[in-house]
């Protein structure tokens, strides 16, 4: 089945360069700064979108990424409002990959059917959902794509080469590979190192690998950039996005922009690397 | 939901962790393959009598182990109904039951060769185990509290670190036990290489309901073991209070499939269960936190609702996964226990019995003062008296103090 990953992806693939994948929380500071933002972010040159969904207790995640989560709660965000926030992006945008990001209980919550059939309408490609590895595939990885959903699944430097064929078997759209043994924001990752682990999982499957965590700066994105098929940013624009509110932690005039200018930056950076995976 | 009644109450969890829809491995990918590794490492323990040996000597000349089984007889005569027996496991070195658990890890932690061990704790108590333990053993011990526990169980804070531990106070979300286990769970996947995570309760993923109630049940093979000979029979209830619920697990577990014995576990109910409580199968509904499907604490949106109990062990929105499994099951009756009723038994169990119990236990006993009236004078009563009081002698004076004042 095509859709708009496997797409965005192959095109990407014959323009010979990697895939600059976004992160930013649904909801933070508010439901239409959110907005905005995601709507700044193609032009910005965002290839791939990922949106956070927001969670009390996100387990894998570091300080950055915990407050962005409880900012957009305090401000009445909920899973249905992060459908909504997609499905108002796909009115202007039908062609940039929408990946939600989160964890488990909040989609069990809202009952596993109904969500997929929700998010499929609202115009998700993908989840991550970092709670649910391969041993619980019965949950939501296989009902997700019968439903026509990419799940993308997470590999890990403990993801040895004996365990990633199960990693890789029910996974779609593309690889993520955790650059560091961590949560969100913490290290920064090796470019060396991830190259060499990005031709580790190439040898088990045919999906593009995306890396994340731990990467912040220009520089950075392309340098993981030049080693795999695509850079994931999260915590930098999360943060970039917290130093423009106000005390309050309300969103100001230049908050938008300040998410705007910092993915234009990076995206320079991915548009840089000289393209080593393939 | 129609539950169907198993065979035996004893053979769970399936080989995924699963206590009928409860329990599984709802973990990050990066713990994946350390959690399969515990599962093996544990397997083996298991069958290998020298590790038995080894942790049945430790048992008892380091834990001080068996416990008693106490006849409160002047609880009893002041209730006028059944007779009760307290498991003394306030007793234990560390004074709780919770050196039981950690005894068990620590060996299984060896035994794979972990230098650096983690742990998160609510009342400390757990904490203080796991410290001790390191302390014994020559490990690395850090330990994650939240910030408001730091304030309020002061004296165990001492403790760990008069044992050598590293004390982390959590600053994120409500600042208490749950914070504290994700901020352990977020160390762990940092330092996976060579950290173990010994979970101080029956929850989190596959195997560690299992094993720590598995290191847990030597409450009630030793409480089976002293009423047969107190007096020659099975108990006839057992009470336990219930955060997390390893005590409870503990000394039910073996009783599971004996019919004649009533078992009941006693949440916190803290300010009222219409308020802010920590009673998730009284008020909450199956969800997934701590890798785990169990009863949960939350909002119409899936987002983990701040727990409340006076008791510092309890204040947690989850539950093991068997206890949520015998709950739906019926085998179990899960009452609960507010703040001022423990605070009550809390005084009562001092001043009858000269035991100054722990605000976890005083739970326990606010229950048993309504259910041992109402049973015949040769009803044989079992109460697990979780924890001793000590740590919560500052908290309680304040209280008390600050109400004669007003």
């Amino acid at each position: 089945m095509t859709n708009r990953i496997d797409t965005r992806l192959a095109d990407l693939r014959k323009q010979g360069r990697a895939a600059f994948v976004t992160f930013l929380m649904a909801g933070d500071p508010d439901p239409a700064t959110s907005l905005a933002i995601v709507e700044a972010l193609p032009e910005a040159g965002a290839d791939i979108i990922e949106i956070g969904m927001p969670f009390t207790d996100p387990m894998a995640d570091g300080p950055a990424i915990q407050a962005a989560g409880l900012r957009a709660l305090k401000g009445g965000m909920t899973l249905r409002k992060t459908l909504d926030l997609v499905r108002g992006f796909r009115a202007g945008d039908d062609h940039t990959p929408i990946v939600l990001m989160g964890y488990y209980n909040p989609i069990y919550i809202y009952g596993v059917e109904t969500f997929l059939a929700d998010a499929k309408a609202a115009g998700v490609d993908g989840l991550i959902i970092v709670d649910l590895p391969p041993e619980e595939d019965e949950e939501l990885c296989l009902p997700a794509m019968a439903a026509g959903l990419n799940f993308i699944r997470l590999a890990t430097p403990t993801t040895d080469d004996k365990r990633l064929p199960a990693v890789l078997a029910n996974t779609s759209g593309f690889v993520y590979y955790v650059s560091i043994t961590g949560i969100t924001g913490a290290a920064a990752a090796n470019a060396a190192r991830v190259g060499e682990a990005v031709a580790r999982i190439k040898r088990h499957t045919r999906l593009p690998v995306c890396v994340g965590f731990g990467i912040r700066t220009p520089d950075a994105a392309r340098d993981i950039a030049g080693a795999a098929d695509g850079a994931v940013v999260g915590t930098a624009l999360v943060e970039a996005l917290a130093k423009s509110l106000d005390a309050g932690s309300r969103a100001t005039p230049a908050t938008v922009k300040a998410v705007a200018d910092l993915t234009a930056s990076l995206a320079q950076g991915v548009r840089a690397a000289a393209r080593a995976a393939g | 939901m129609t539950i169907q009644k198993p065979n035996s109450f004893r053979s769970g969890p399936d080989e995924r962790g699963h206590f009928g829809m409860f329990g599984g491995r709802f973990v990050a990918e990066t713990l994946m393959p350390l959690i399969l590794d515990l599962e093996k490492a544990y397997a083996e323990a298991k069958a290998d009598p020298a590790f038995q040996r080894e942790m049945n000597g430790y048992l008892k000349d380091y834990v001080g182990r068996p416990s008693p089984l106490y006849f409160a007889q002047r609880l009893t005569e002041h209730l006028g109904g059944a007779k009760i027996y307290l498991k003394r496991e306030e007793l234990n070195h560390t004074g709780s039951h919770k050196v039981n658990n950690v005894l068990g890890q620590i060996m299984v932690a060896r035994r794979m060769g972990k230098q650096r061990i983690i742990a998160e704790t609510g009342a400390g108590q757990h904490g203080v185990a796991t410290a001790t333990l390191c302390a014994r053993f020559g490990l690395d011990c850090v330990v994650y509290m939240g910030a408001v526990d730091v304030a309020r169980q002061e004296p165990n804070v001492i403790r760990m670190e008069m044992l050598g531990a590293k004390v982390v106070p959590v600053q994120s979300g409500t600042r208490t036990l749950k914070d504290a286990m994700n901020e352990a769970l977020r160390d762990w996947v940092t330092n996976v290489h060579d950290t173990f995570y010994c979970i101080g309760t029956v929850a989190g993923p596959h195997p560690y309901p299992m094993m720590v109630r598995d290191f847990q049940s030597i409450i009630g093979v030793e409480t089976r073991a002293q009423m047969q000979e107190a007096e020659g029979r099975l108990p006839d209830s057992l009470i336990a209070c219930i955060g997390g619920g390893s005590n409870a697990m503990g000394l039910f577990h073996p009783f599971l499939d004996d019919p004649s014995v009533e078992i009941f576990g006693v949440e916190a109910a803290g300010h009222g269960l219409d308020k802010l409580h920590a009673a998730s199968l009284t008020g909450g509904r199956p969800g997934v936190l701590h890798g785990n499907r169990t009863y949960l604490l939350m909002d119409a949106d899936g987002q983990i609702q701040d727990a409340h109990s006076i008791s510092a062990g309890l204040d947690y929105p989850g539950i093991g996964p068997e206890h949520s499994w015998l709950h739906e099951t019926g085998r179990v009756t899960y009452l609960s226990a507010t703040d001022e009723e423990a605070l009550s038994a809390f005084q009562l169990l001092s001043r009858l019995e000269g035991i100054i119990p722990a605000l976890e236990s005083a739970h326990a006993i606010a229950r048993v003062i309504d259910l041992a009236p109402k049973r015949p004078k040769d009803h044989l009563m079992v109460v697990n008296l979780s924890g001793r009081g000590d740590k919560d002698v500052p908290q309680v004076g304040d209280i008390l103090k600050s109400r004669k004042t007003t």
